[in-house]
């Protein structure tokens, strides 16, 4: 039987990445984002490139009460859902901080729109005793930095959701798994300073697609970042309040 | 959307010029939202055609989809950031391919069209530009307007080899070339001299859908352009299909003294000893027929950190032969190496009215940059060319003079009314375009 999987915020370059991986490997694909547009473009690249069937549908991840109807439309069209791919987010700017109009915004769609559309997607999977759910969280939900600790906050959260999410799923055969992004080759990313051994967005879909064959629960890409985390989150808090990062 | 200002260079490596690049990753943000920018799509064009020195670069290599593939007629359209190796790794498969292609599939579809390339069958097929059957193009003012042979066209033909200076050319249709088999049937004949190649690649019975030439750059006196001419076309018999080539990498910048005229000669003489010992048909892949320095992925590290200049010509038949001869001539009087010497056969000009080809014969020339004294050579080869009537390749060039672009480019007048028209504020600019007095100086 041919899987097909979804991915939300399906046109960020991440998902991207991971979309023509999965693809590569011959799954078909359920593609979702705000941009009709660029879901259209997308769907039709990964058919003609990888020969699968690709399907797509507008979401809004801060448009919790669309949710539902969402993934019953979803489910409608592809009956055969192995898995999900949550890859949508969304970084804000240095305002955050200190506008909360900013920082709900960032909460919205990192966090409370994240639990939103999982909690429908593990209500799903839990009976069928089986599927996989890939939450794309953050290194910076690993420590409060200034400079992001909002969007850090609500990566954090994710993070956490998902932990609960895997132990109450594991009994049932789902697979949850949490993956941390360092710095990926984005947008969001693009240009900006102090940067250091940047992956494209093209290796961490295919390692995030890896991944399902390996018995990791957190992973982070690339997987050097484990360590680089590691160190950052055992560096005293009274010297790390007087760093600047 | 986040910029990063850094030094960039075209494949030659000349000149590096430090400008402000942005890489939009979504359709809609294909646009012109600086006073002055270019395009850029690989970076594949040798010279500063994509710098904008101190300006914007938009890079498209971020909006690259294969939108619709009519495997019937054989049309395809896709966004135009997409590389003609990833269309050819969709249609090959499926039994088409590219109608013109360049010398490497490492170039952008956008690019194709804004340089209107060529291949080794202009003489038969035409250039890029005559197989595009629409285009997609973000004007100054940031609307969109679709252009083809019937709707824009002038807008179209001032677009196809217009170096990107009427608008963001953001998707591309073009018709391809039904195949029966990936593999090339090839034959090589040889040329003791110029006298003996020209007569080769105007004998009937020897020509082919593709031919190049390939000269011994080194060679003088009675030997002068001796070279082997290599025949192709696309088998029909269906045999098996060949392994892509693998890819080697250049390490590290050669050394200035890695390519010299002794190398160079040596290596030379033992090509054409090798090369023209095959009279007979053989079988070569697409890819190692078509690209055979892609096998080598950054080759232009070999010319030095200094870089290097391609220099492409093209001269009317008319006066062809005597033209290629006076600038063999010259080049080789110069004792400067040119590692790459190719000769090809160009059909009718086009109807792009910045478009290179015109009906005659094209020479190009790979000269590493070693001293100043390299550009009074090139400025001895554009007096030779314009003398003869012919004209230099924009996308390979780096250094030509606006006096003489002007003189080479007889229908340059007529494209810039086009220009004037679509982007009167002159939006869209670029080092080349400067250079050139296409674009004022001053932004």
């Amino acid at each position: 039987m041919s899987e097909c999987i979804l991915i939300l915020g399906a046109t960020s370059a991440i998902a991207r990445g991971v979309a023509a991986a999965f693809a590569a490997r011959g799954d078909n694909l359920y593609l979702a984002s705000r941009d009709e547009d660029e879901l259209r473009r997308s769907a039709a690249d990964l058919q003609l490139r990888y020969g699968v069937t690709v399907h797509y549908r507008v979401f809004d991840a801060e448009a919790t009460e669309t949710h539902e109807a969402f993934f019953n439309a979803v489910l409608a069209d592809t009956p055969d859902l192995s898995g999900v791919v949550l890859a949508f987010g969304y970084l804000g700017n240095q305002l955050a901080a200190r506008d909360f109009a900013v920082a709900a915004k960032v909460i919205a769609s990192n966090f409370t729109g994240a639990v939103s559309i999982l909690s429908l997607c593990a209500n799903y999977f839990e009976p069928l005793q089986r599927g996989f759910i890939i939450g794309i969280s953050s290194v910076a939900g690993d420590r409060g930095r200034q400079s992001n600790y909002v969007y850090g906050a609500a990566k954090g959260a994710l993070s956490l959701y998902l932990q609960g999410l895997r132990n109450r799923l594991y009994p049932h055969g789902v697979r949850v798994i949490t993956v941390k992004p360092g710095f990926v080759d984005t947008a969001m990313t693009y240009g900006l300073p102090g940067l250091f051994l940047v992956a494209t967005p093209q290796q961490i879909g295919q390692r995030i697609v890896a991944t399902l064959g390996k018995p990791a629960d957190v992973v982070y890409l690339p997987g050097f970042w484990r360590y680089i985390m590691l160190i950052i989150k055992h560096i005293p808090e009274a010297v790390f309040k007087r760093m600047k990062m | 959307m986040g910029t990063l200002t850094t030094a960039i260079s075209g494949w030659g490596r000349y000149p590096v010029q430090v400008c402000e690049l942005a890489r939009p990753e979504r359709y809609a943000a294909l646009l012109p939202d600086t006073a002055s920018l270019i395009v850029r799509g690989q970076g594949r064009s040798y010279g500063d055609a994509s710098l904008n020195e101190n300006g914007r670069v938009l890079l498209t290599e971020r909006v690259n989809r294969l939108l619709e593939f009519d495997t019937d007629q054989g049309i395809l359209r896709a966004e135009a950031g997409v590389t003609l190796g990833e269309i050819l790794a969709v249609i090959v498969p499926k039994g088409w391919f590219l109608p013109v292609t360049p010398g490497t599939k490492f170039v952008s579809l956008g690019g194709c069209v804004a340089a209107d390339v060529h291949g080794k069958n202009h003489h038969h097929d035409g250039a890029f530009g005559d197989h595009v059957l629409a285009i997609e193009l973000v004007l100054a003012d940031g609307s969109r307007m679709t252009c083809s042979a019937e709707q824009n066209a002038l807008l179209f033909w001032a677009t196809v080899g217009g170096m990107g200076l009427t608008g963001i050319i953001a998707e591309v249709t073009i018709k391809l070339i039904a195949i029966q088999n990936s593999q090339m049937t090839v034959r090589h004949h040889a040329a003791a001299n110029l006298e003996q190649l020209f007569a080769l690649m105007q004998n009937p019975a020897i020509d082919d859908r593709y031919t190049v030439a390939w000269i011994d750059s080194m060679a003088t006196g009675a030997q002068l352009g001796r070279g082997i001419l290599m025949c192709g076309h696309h088998a029909e018999d269906v045999t098996t299909i060949p392994q892509a080539a693998s890819q080697r990498r250049i390490p590290f910048d050669f050394p200035d003294w890695a390519l010299n005229s002794i190398s160079i000669g040596a290596f030379n003489s033992q090509y054409f000893r090798r090369e023209s010992g095959k009279p007979e048909a053989f079988a070569s892949g697409w890819d190692a027929y078509f690209y055979p320095l892609d096998a080598l992925e950054n080759w232009n590290r070999m010319y030095g950190k200094r870089g290097f200049v391609q220099y492409q010509c093209v001269i009317p038949d008319a006066a062809a032969y005597d033209g290629m001869q006076k600038l063999l001539q010259t080049l080789s009087a110069s004792r400067r190496p040119s590692f790459l010497a190719v000769l090809k056969r160009f059909g009718a000009e086009g109807r792009g009215l910045l478009s290179f080809p015109m009906k005659g014969y094209t020479l190009a020339l790979d000269l590493p940059i070693r001293d100043a004294g390299l550009f009074d050579l090139l400025n001895t080869l554009d007096e030779i060319v314009l003398h003869y009537g012919g004209r230099v390749y924009l996308a390979k060039d780096a250094r030509l003079s606006a006096e003489t672009f002007a003189l080479m480019y007889p229908r340059y007048q007529e494209w810039r009314a086009v220009k004037n028209s679509v982007d009167p504020e002159q939006r869209f600019s670029s080092s080349l375009s400067r250079r050139l007095g296409i674009t004022a100086e001053d932004r």
